[in-house]
């Protein structure tokens, strides 16, 4: 396990430095932005006594390093600081609506994953027959139209003339996870039309590649049925490219839903963040930033270290 | 036996198609091989043997019903246990494909799923047709590792492929093919990518699996030494057609065709030895090498001279170092210590600061002639860049001279405005050879150029080389693991082991006793083209151990 081991401490910690880069990247590229939340909350009719007074108080007068690292070292403790326009703690509001995108984003990808996958494979069970340009065609057209748009859709046909679901995606936490998962059936069924044709293509590419091993040969001289050769002999040397492009597709999941949340009106991290850009307030802006960063690195950490595993010549060292 | 024998496997007029894609034409079918039949019974060993397009391994395939890419099987008939496969279902023939007849392949390094241990592989197809539960074909497993000399023949089936070295992986292969109990073992050229020393002791383990476990095998490979060391009968292919079928005595001993007869005598050049002159070529002094970022020497203080017009050979196996002595020379890999003297001065390390006379003087051929041409350019634009770059020849006077340099290679008028897609292997590596002497070399440095040809190819690539030598007074400095190669042509040879040399002198010197070790070893591991060779060298081998 020594190399393998090696190797997975160096991306965790490469992730994790990769982090702190990004964490200040946001800060710096908050900082240059013209206007500040002072001027923001005040209006153009204040006093410059009232928007010093202000600054003050908020502390915009402490030299940059100092107010990223208090910034940072309250981040580490899962404290992000208060919105300034309502006063609440960002890591209570930050903390639901984030609960609520990843139950989305679960849900999606407990569907679409396995899907794409199984997609994938019976492509190339079929390849270049009727089954797999049908396959083909249906997931590129999918991917081709814009998401709010299928979003509409399926909201006009499948909400409002057949009434199977409801076209507004509200949950709280009353409902139980029945009544939760019917209400994001629209949602789910829009972001896994999204993500399919990527994944899909991706697991049939990287299989056809492995299928012209010789090792593929050696078991169809064996006189094993063609799906026991793509599921036990060529799916097994693929995962490494699967696996990237399943993690890239989670992570668009949870950072790039914005779109579909405000579609359905469902109270995600998109839609919070959308609030408070539209007010100025940089410190939720900052937190949504660093959050989607961390999820965008972790599952793309967790990609490489599959790659890793997966790799036998690093997993059984000679 | 008093009854006749029924046949195993029953070919008749056995005919294949492939599809072809001719550069600028449209794909199309042909034919590659033209009615062949012949039986197999049970228990016997069958050779086929031919050049590259001969269509052995398409024949050998045929008989699982199996056609590689494009092929299909257009016509004729093949039994097996009497039942025509070629009419039969697609689950039938699942059941007799790893079944009733296996196949060992060329590459067991890529033919093992580097993603599962080994013990799965090798009992996957016996269970999944329900031959022996997983128990009991692991046991079988364990018992062909056994007879086939695989260390640890207990733990061995849970390594993963690239935890055990090429021979053992081969050996590997044979106890996957033998693991159902097969009636018919298709072996496809499996010693052919291995060392010669380790050839020896795969062939041997082969050939006693083969005659304890008593099954019917077909042999293919290109090696009529190997082939006459393991099979009864040897079928002869040419380009598709039948040339000779007969036993192994006879094939070997009494062949009748011309064709069979060039076979047998392949490798018959003579060649006198020249002696060292006073004033070397290339002084090879204290060299040593390792490559970026590894952490031991590929080549440990190495000293060898070659001088001019003569032929140095570098023979040795894979992992020798004999590539990177080249790589050395030629500036590639500046060496971390030694130097190279080149006809009277020191050649500087590295390539890049070496002044354009030395680059000249000094071309390289490569085993690949394929990939060290641009397929987009013609022949003429290949071999008229060197004239172009060295003695700014341009226009008609190019043209001349590239015409010259193909009459030299003996290759006519037509070529010099067709594509490398559009020769065969041989006039490739002619070609290559065209362009190096374009630049009128001192040294040529050719490494493993006769590898990937066929025999009867390599034989005129070689006597195109002695031939150029004496015309143009050139050195070669030839690069091998084939020992019948080095013998044909060099005037010196350098035996490497491990990046040393471990024998060096001229050629009666070196091939002559006593020998250290390592060169008996590679000396004795080369096939004779003779009956009961693989039994006397393994018998006296066994001897010295015993008296050791």
């Amino acid at each position: 396990m020594v190399p393998a081991l090696k190797l997975v401490v160096q991306r965790v910690a490469l992730g994790l430095l990769l982090l702190f880069l990004v964490s200040v990247l946001i800060f710096a590229g908050t900082q240059i932005l013209p206007g500040d939340v002072a001027q923001s909350i005040l209006g153009q009719s204040a006093t410059p006594e009232a928007l010093a007074n202000l600054r003050a108080e908020l502390g915009l007068n402490e030299p940059a390093v100092t107010r990223y690292l208090d910034w940072l070292f309250g981040a580490l403790q899962g404290d992000l600081g208060t919105a300034l326009t309502n006063g609440a703690s960002i890591s209570e509001s930050l903390g639901r609506r984030l609960g609520n995108t990843m139950f989305l984003a679960f849900w999606a990808a407990v569907v679409a994953v396995p899907l794409a996958i199984f997609l994938g494979l019976l492509a190339v069970r079929y390849r270049d027959r009727w089954p797999d340009k049908l396959i083909s065609g249906v997931t590129l057209a999918s991917i081709s139209i814009p998401e709010f748009l299928i979003g509409y859709v399926l909201m006009y046909f499948v909400g409002v003339k057949l009434g199977l679901a409801p076209s507004v995606a509200m949950i709280n936490d009353t409902m139980s996870l029945g009544q939760k998962l019917h209400a994001i059936a629209l949602p789910v069924a829009v972001l896994t039309l999204v993500v399919l044709a990527h994944m899909m293509r991706m697991t049939r590419a990287a299989i056809l590649n492995v299928m012209q091993s010789a090792y593929i040969e050696t078991a169809e001289l064996k006189g094993l049925s063609m799906f026991t050769i793509i599921w036990r002999h060529a799916f097994p040397n693929s995962i490494a490219p699967i696996v990237n492009v399943v993690m890239l597709n989670l992570a668009y999941l949870v950072v790039g839903v914005v779109v579909v949340e405000v579609v359905f009106t469902y109270p995600g991290m998109g839609q919070y963040l959308v609030d408070h850009v539209s007010k100025r307030d940089v410190p939720v802006v900052q937190a949504c930033g660093l959050v989607f960063a961390a999820v965008y690195i972790g599952l793309n950490m967790i990609a490489d270290i599959v790659s890793i595993l997966s790799n036998p010549r690093l997993r059984h060292p000679k | 036996m008093s009854e006749p024998r029924d046949s195993l496997l029953k070919v008749r007029d056995l005919r294949i198609g492939a599809t072809v894609y001719p550069p600028g034409e449209k794909p199309h079918e042909i034919e590659i091989v033209h009615g062949v039949s012949f039986d197999l019974e049970p228990g016997r060993v069958l050779g086929l043997i031919g050049e590259s397009g001969a269509g052995k391994s398409t024949i050998g395939l045929a008989s699982m019903a199996y056609g590689r890419g494009g092929v299909k099987i257009t016509g004729g008939e093949v039994r097996v246990n009497g039942r025509d496969i070629l009419k039969t279902s697609l689950s039938d023939l699942r059941r007799l494909r790893g079944g009733e007849v296996t196949y060992v392949s060329q590459s067991a390094a890529a033919s093992f799923n580097p993603a599962k241990p080994i013990m799965e592989q090798v009992t996957e197809a016996a269970v999944r047709h329900g031959k022996f539960t997983r128990k009991q074909a692991e046991d079988r497993a364990v018992g062909l590792f056994r007879k086939l000399g695989l260390p640890n023949p207990e733990t061995i089936g849970k390594r993963y492929p690239h935890q055990v070295s090429g021979g053992q992986l081969q050996r590997c292969m044979t106890a996957l093919a033998l693991c159902p109990e097969p009636d018919l073992v298709v072996f496809d050229e499996p010693t052919t990518a291995l060392d010669v020393t380790t050839q020896i002791d795969v062939l041997m383990a082969i050939k006693e699996a083969i005659r304890d476990t008593g099954v019917a095998a077909i042999y293919i490979t290109h090696d009529l030494a190997v082939v006459a060391q393991v099979s009864d009968d040897i079928m002869v292919l040419k380009l598709g057609d039948m040339v000779e079928y007969g036993t192994t005595d006879q094939i070997i001993n009494n062949p009748q065709e011309e064709y069979t007869q060039a076979l047998v005598s392949v490798r018959s050049i003579r060649h006198e030895e020249k002696q060292p002159t006073d004033t070397p070529l290339l002084q090879v002094e204290n060299v040593t090498a390792r490559y970026k970022g590894t952490k031991f020497d590929v080549l440990k203080d190495v000293n060898v001279e070659l001088h001019p017009g003569q032929t140095l050979a570098v023979v040795g196996e894979s992992g020798s170092g004999k590539s990177t002595l080249a790589r050395v020379i030629t500036g590639l890999l500046p060496p971390g210590a030694g130097r190279i003297v080149f006809d009277g001065h020191e050649l500087t390390p590295d390539l890049a600061t070496r002044p354009r006379d030395d680059l000249r003087e000094l071309q390289m051929i490569y085993q690949m002639a394929d990939v060290a041409m641009n397929p987009r350019q013609t022949v003429g634009t290949i071999i008229g860049r060197p004239l172009e770059f060295y003695f700014g020849l341009r226009g008609a006077e190019k043209r001349r001279r590239v015409q010259e340099l193909l009459d030299e290679i003996e290759m006519g008028e037509g070529f010099i405005d067709r594509y490398p897609a559009e020769l065969s292997g041989g006039q490739k590596q002619r070609v290559c050879i065209a362009r190096a002497l374009a630049a009128k070399p001192k040294l040529i440095i050719c490494d493993e150029v006769t590898s990937a040809l066929d025999p009867l190819v390599a034989d005129g690539i070689l006597k195109l080389l002695l031939n150029l030598q004496k015309i143009e007074d050139v050195a070669y400095l030839f690069i091998t693991h084939d020992l019948a190669t080095v013998r044909a042509i060099a005037d010196s040879i350098a035996v490497m082991y491990q990046g040393q040399v471990v024998r060096y002198g001229t050629k009666s010197e070196v091939l002559s006793p006593p020998f250290d070790d390592y060169t008996d070893l590679l000396l004795s591991s080369v096939p004779e083209m003779r009956l009961g060779w693989l039994e006397d060298v393994i018998a006296s081998r066994r001897m010295e151990s015993a008296g050791n």
